[in-house]
């Protein structure tokens, strides 16, 4: 079965553009010939019940998956048209141009100053005023300068799960991606700081191109601009979001969404 | 019920006395040692070297030759345990090779040590023409406490959480910068420790040292690490079935013990100081 996808991006739009991917862990397909085109400077979602594949998916558009040792992949990934997979790609390079956000916020032991100094000091930057300038900038962009602006080169663990997790967005834009793709960034945070990370996506899909996982509707209701419904290792449907929500071409994208199963 | 009970009280009653009757034995030793070694104690005995065919003077020229081979010990065993533990633990591919090396590993931890001292004449004293040195000897020590060293590097990366290397990856940290600055700073306390109490475990052997470079007698210190020494755990073995008048030396064997053991115990002293600082760094951290 193909992916049901009426949406046509113009090719000037196309961030990344995913064809005929499949994926194994040893012999298992975890993804069955995706196929999506996610645009720039806006906000896909991908949904869908548990094991869906769509954090192993995330997880491919920045090679992550080859730290798991046993896995495999086919097909093509293109970030602005060249193939990320290609052999005389370097993965670190992808990396610095696709950032990530994880599930469970994972703050390095270091102080506040140092986890957004990270990236930058293993990118070889070395001038202590233009770090110091990037991390401010850094934090204030993650909308938690405010928070922890007299604290910081107190230790990192110190903060609340939701100042940690906006902590790791803020790592993640230092190093300037143009990709940030984010694994249920919410899951494990109160409604408000939910709400705080949700503002802070939908300011930050100006300057960057997002791609959210989440296993919460109205959460990729709220955020998204493409909603893409994922269903046992398979890209079901992908639409613009208020057309998914509201008229979905099928009947298992309208079962999920309506809570009949999943 | 009452049945029950009783069993209950036997089972822990026989549990607690051979709990008991380890520590005493454990203390039998060390309070016979100390109480036939605390006589001859004494700053002469710290720093001077043995005189009057051993019968008299002290055991400095035994107690720098235990520091100097510990010391090579930890230079040689150290950064090839930490190496190798991070080739198995973070580079290499689980395969058959993989099993293989820990098969060695287990199997090491396994050789009679005075087979380690056959093996260190036969690399170190010959092959490599060491000849019977402070170097041959520590580098033959470094090979028992090889597995200690490598084990216990292996357990201290795993601890380090998984998260850590991968939110260095994504940051566009290569492999080895993320091991390097986000894996490493975490485990080397507990790869320390490890290797520490190998350590301690290796500056009370004999064997291994016996036929690659530990002196029966010595009057001077070792001036190069082609030198033979003399070393503690040799020298309480010479005292206590070799010397000529074995009555008149047992105070200088117990003392000789004595150092040796307190030795071992400040050994395991530090490693258990930094496990301490370790953990409430880690409690302090999550």
């Amino acid at each position: 079965m193909r992916t049901t996808s009426p949406l046509q991006i113009p090719s000037e739009e196309v961030k990344i553009s995913v064809r005929n991917l499949n994926f194994y862990y040893d012999e298992t397909k975890a993804l069955d010939d995706m196929n999506i085109d996610i645009p720039n400077h806006q906000v896909t979602a991908f949904i869908g019940p548990s094991g869906c594949g769509k954090s192993t998916f995330l997880r491919c558009l920045n090679r992550m998956n080859e730290t798991i040792r046993g896995t495999r992949i086919e097909g093509t990934i293109l970030l602005d048209g060249t193939d990320i997979y290609a052999p005389e790609v370097d993965v670190v390079d992808v990396r610095r141009r696709v950032g990530m956000v994880f599930q469970k916020s994972n703050p390095f032991p270091k102080s506040i100053f140092e986890n957004v100094a990270y990236g930058l000091r293993i990118n070889g930057l070395k001038d202590k005023r233009k770090i110091a300038e990037i991390v401010e900038q850094s934090l204030v962009d993650a909308a938690i300068w405010e928070e922890v602006k007299d604290r910081l080169f107190e230790s990192a663990m110190g903060l609340s799960g939701g100042q940690q997790q906006r902590l790791c967005i803020a790592r993640a834009l230092a190093i300037k991606p143009e990709v940030i793709l984010m694994d249920e960034p919410a899951s494990a945070l109160d409604p408000i700081a939910t709400q705080k990370i949700e503002d802070l996506i939908q300011k930050l899909k100006k300057n960057y191109t997002i791609v959210i996982v989440t296993h919460n509707m109205q959460q990729a209701a709220r955020v998204s601009d493409i909603t893409a419904f994922f269903y046992l290792g398979k890209l079901i449907e992908v639409n613009e979001t208020g057309i998914i929500f509201t008229r979905p071409r099928l009947q298992q994208t309208e079962d999920y969404i309506t809570g009949r199963f999943g | 019920m009452k049945k029950t009970v009783l069993t209950e009280k036997l089972g822990f009653l026989s549990l607690g006395l051979a709990g008991l009757l380890v520590l005493s034995v454990l203390i039998w030793i060390i309070g016979d040692i100390f109480m036939n070694g605390a006589s001859v104690l004494s700053w002469e005995f710290l720093t001077q070297s043995p005189r009057e065919g051993m019968t008299q003077g002290g055991i400095l020229p035994a107690i720098i030759g235990t520091f100097l081979v510990s010391l090579i010990t930890i230079i040689f065993a150290v950064p090839l345990g930490m190496f190798s533990a991070i080739y198995l633990n973070e580079y290499a591919r689980q395969g058959k090779l993989v099993r293989f090396i820990r098969l060695s590993i287990r199997n090491l931890s396994g050789v009679p040590s005075i087979v380690y001292g056959l093996f260190g004449v036969a690399l170190f004293v010959r092959f490599f023409h060491l000849g019977a040195s402070v170097l041959s000897a520590g580098m033959t020590l470094g090979l028992l406490t090889l597995p200690w060293t490598i084990t216990a590097s292996e357990e201290a990366l795993k601890t380090v959480p998984k998260s850590f290397r991968d939110g260095a990856l994504a940051l566009g940290a290569t492999k080895w910068q993320a091991i390097r600055t986000n894996v490493l700073p975490y485990a080397i306390p507990g790869m320390l420790t490890g290797a520490i109490l190998g350590l301690a475990r290796a500056a009370g052997e004999t064997a291994p040292i016996l036929f690659t470079g530990a002196a029966f007698f010595l009057p001077f210190i070792p001036k190069s690490l082609f030198d033979q020494f003399m070393a503690l755990p040799y020298h309480l073995y010479i005292l206590a079935t070799q010397h000529q008048d074995i009555a008149r030396v047992r105070p200088i064997a117990y003392g000789t013990g004595l150092v040796l053991i307190a030795l071992i115990l400040c050994l395991n002293g530090v490693a258990v100081f930094i496990r301490y600082q370790y953990r409430k760094k880690a409690r302090m951290s999550s």
